[in-house]
């Protein structure tokens, strides 16, 4: 790990981003004892901050932001560290831009009581690369039956609650979770999926799954239980955040809820952003010619939940990131084994190794016109930081959580979280270069445009491309 | 006795591409599916003779690989390689080492490091034997993969109609029941459509698979292209050469989709009345097994124009075609 007591460090030249300031110009950023300590007027202290001591990292031709942010990563410690472990998954993290990430309680044993989250934030203090905020269950077991002890596990650090991709099926114990929660000021996070409209259900329900004969996952599987959970929100007064969202139908809701004031966000992946349920043909998003399936059709890397959805889908979920009506994108970065995804895919795992390569998704929205780079920024860092910072910042609140500092921001004495990227650098996906124990990307193979050169947290260097690729032709 | 030569060994017994597996008629054309019934015509010879024997595939080993009940299909592949003269081997699930938490790969992969010559798998998960395939260099024949295709069903059926009626080109075909779960029909429709014949399919809405309505054809730029889909049963078989009677399962009324098989008898049974309305000369068919009395009466499941047993016969023959041309083909080096 890099050293982190390295007192300071200028990151010269670079087109400094950052929304929750305004900024976006020519400047270097200052970092000294682990804070920032100034974004300058304009660059050109390379010189003079050499001359003072500072450590130089030459961000000229970048953009520089504040350390991305993701509310829902699965690292998979303790329990599953066959698949990641919180040592593996923060440094991919750190790899793919990110500064903070939020640990998904769908772990063995869960996170459902505070010696668990107790755990997770030791292991991470020990191994992590970058912070780790634990999420707790909402139901003990995330069996969807009791309650867990919510204002302990807030106690404990948990920044949220979720049974993660086990959706609380039942109404009545929905409606207790976000009115318990409130009075901490944390969110319910639900995997909105009808269980009873999804049984058995392997993909997107369209012609791609009627063509397959795999069974199908509609779309209004996610609305039904999305309007419910509207529903209890206004009813509870709770604070609700739908994980992953990734319908048309879903996102009118959340749109419909939000301009009746209601206490709802919404997070999106880059997989959902940006591919379709035609992945699972295995041809990279192109349907096979004449309709005649490939060998590599039936691709296990494109199994998710929920699953890629249809083009409406896709460019419904991304008007409503740029609109806002979406807060932010989360990665729901799922990595496992290779046993868990080389088998039929019925049989495969769910889910995406995605930390690593969610920031060049996420900026394809960029290179296309659909978002502009300052709005990437904030959906990549300053919302989500926002997002944790909510609790802190009510004061009706009763203060049982650690007060998450300022983060997803480049202010005067916030945390010195930081990313370096180049927007238009072009790179090939190759999963086995993945530091995550989880190779499993649909991507494998796509030629992507932006990458990140280096990660900065806490004022170190935890990731540094021109190292990682040196090592790579090495 | 006169000595049984080789079958079509004069004539193109090898494929025009470079086909290693057959997983669906998707990647066929039309030509190959012409090729594979000139095959199965001398192999219907074959069986026709008084010794049903021959040495084709004397020293090749054909494994069949089961994980889900089947007695006609799997019986129809081991009567087919034995007439052939290879050696066959039936492995079902329960006896193999999956119940041991063996993956499918590492079964078929053991299987393969035997020295086989051809896998024939029929698996109940959709797209399991593209994974095989994608995995092994054995030639690969699906027997059936989940709700997802059936070729040699299909090519089979096609084989019945065309050697009974002639080209299926502008002919009609109805398909009756259960077409969502139905990996005879997904196979059916796609083979049917690129021998030319016009494809209506007609069942309960709750039993059509997405994008499929009635009252509207299938666009273009789908694998199922221009397949006509119907309500009501009289109108799917008004004017049919075939009629194509699906099996209809107990599950589907314990899952919700059918209130009773009665109703679904009622409404979508194929009886002396229904079969009444498709034209006189209208072959019917059904991919078997059949529950006589819910989606087809008995009089007509053995009545005059029911060619169900003649499906079974030539499928055996259509199958000793598919694994004669995989495995001349892997005799002669593969390429």
């Amino acid at each position: 790990m890099a050293d982190r007591k390295n007192g300071l460090l200028a990151i010269t030249g670079g087109r400094v981003i950052d929304p929750s300031q305004g900024i976006d110009r020519l400047a270097d950023v200052l970092i000294k004892n682990g804070k920032i300590e100034q974004v300058t007027d304009k660059p050109g202290s390379l010189a003079v901050a050499g001359e003072a001591g500072y450590r130089l990292v030459d961000a000229r031709g970048k953009v520089v932001a504040p350390g991305f942010i993701d509310l829902h990563t699965h690292l998979r410690e303790p329990g599953l560290e066959y698949k990641e472990t919180i040592a593996t998954g923060t440094a991919a993290a750190a790899r793919g831009g990110y500064t903070t990430v939020c640990a998904m309680p769908n772990t063995e044993p869960p996170q459902d009581t505070a010696s668990v989250v107790e755990f997770v934030v030791r292991r991470a203090r020990e191994t992590a690369v970058v912070r780790v905020l634990p999420i707790g269950a909402i139901t003990v077991g995330r069996h969807g039956k009791q309650l867990t002890e919510m204002a302990e596990l807030a106690g404990a650090g948990a920044i949220g609650f979720s049974d993660d991709g086990d959706p609380v099926a039942d109404a009545n114990l929905m409606r207790q979770a976000l009115s318990y929660a409130s009075p901490l000021g944390l969110p319910i996070i639900n995997h909105c999926q009808d269980p009873a409209l999804t049984n058995g259900a392997q993909m997107h329900e369209g012609a791609v799954s009627a063509h397959l004969g795999l069974t199908g996952w509609p779309s209004q599987a996610e609305a039904t239980m999305v309007a419910r959970d509207i529903a209890l929100c206004e009813l509870t007064g709770g604070r609700l955040h739908i994980a992953h969202i990734s319908t048309r139908q879903a996102v009118d809701l959340v749109r419909d809820a939000r301009e009746r004031g209601l206490n709802v966000t919404a997070e999106v992946t880059p997989h959902h952003l940006t591919l379709t349920d035609a992945w699972v043909y295995g041809k990279r998003g192109s349907t096979p010619d004449g309709g005649a399936l490939t060998l590599g059709a039936y691709d296990t890397n494109t199994k998710v939940n929920p699953p890629l959805r249809s083009q409406e889908d896709v460019d419904a979920v991304v008007d409503a990131l740029a609109e806002g009506i979406i807060d932010f994108i989360a990665t729901d970065h799922a990595p496992h084994a290779e046993t868990d995804k080389v088998c039929t895919y019925v049989e495969a795992a769910n889910g995406i190794s995605n930390i690593e390569t969610a920031f060049a998704s996420a900026i394809s929205l960029v290179h296309s016109g659909k978002l502009s780079i300052a709005q990437l920024v904030d959906r990549m860092s300053t919302a989500p930081g926002r997002f944790l910072g909510r609790a802190a910042a009510d004061q009706t609140v009763r203060a049982k959580a650690p007060a998450i500092p300022g983060l997803g921001t480049l202010a005067n004495g916030a945390p010195a979280d930081v990313v370096v990227f180049d927007p238009d650098e072009e790179w090939v996906v190759e999963p086995s270069r993945f530091v995550s124990k989880g190779k499993n990307s649909p991507l494998a193979g796509v030629t992507m445009k932006g990458r990140v050169a280096t990660t900065i947290f806490g004022g170190a260097v935890v990731y540094d491309a021109a190292a990682d690729h040196a090592g790579a032709s090495a | 006795m006169r000595r049984v030569a080789e079958p079509r060994e004069n004539q193109s017994a090898l494929w025009a591409g470079p086909r290693r597996d057959v997983l669906d008629l998707d990647d066929f054309t039309k030509a190959e599916i012409e090729e594979v019934m000139a095959n199965a015509d001398g192999m219907k010879e074959v069986l026709g003779r008084g010794v049903r024997k021959t040495p084709a595939l004397r020293g090749k080993t054909v494994v069949t690989v089961f994980f889900e009940a089947s007695t006609r299909t799997r019986v129809s592949f081991e009567q087919a390689g034995k007439i052939l003269g290879a050696d066959v081997i039936n492995v079902t699930a329960s006896a193999s080492s999956v119940t041991k938490g063996e993956s499918l790969l590492n079964t078929v992969r053991t299987l393969q490091a035997m020295q086989i010559d051809a896998l024939v798998m029929r698996h109940p998960h959709s797209g399991a034997p593209y994974f095989v395939a994608r995995h092994l260099d054995t030639p690969v024949i699906n027997a059936g993969d989940g709700t997802h295709a059936h070729p040699t069903q299909a090519l089979l059926d096609i084989y019945t109609i065309e050697r009974l009626r002639g080209k299926l080109a502008g002919k009609r075909v109805a398909i009756i029941g259960d077409i969502l779960y139905s990996r005879v029909a997904r196979s059916d429709m796609i083979g049917f459509r690129k021998m030319g014949a016009e494809v209506v399919v007609c069942g309960p809405p709750t039993l059509l698979p997405p994008g499929f309505v009635p009252g509207s054809s299938i666009p273009e730029g789908t694998p199922y292209e221009g397949v006509r889909v119907v309500g009501r049963v009289e109108e799917a078989v008004d004017g049919a050469d075939v009629v194509m009677v699906l099996r209809i399962q107990r599950e589907r009324q314990d899952a919700g989709h059918l209130p009773s098989l009665r109703e679904y008898s009622r409404e979508y049974g194929i009886n002396s009345a229904t079969l009444g309305l498709a034209r006189p000369d209208a072959l019917l068919m059904h991919p078997g097994p059949m529950n006589e009395g819910v989606e087809i009466s008995s009089d007509v499941a053995h009545g005059s124009q029911s060619v169900i047993e003649e499906q079974v016969a030539n499928g055996v023959a259509v199958r000793m075609a598919l694994l004669y041309m995989l495995c001349a083909r892997a005799r002669n080096g593969g390429s």
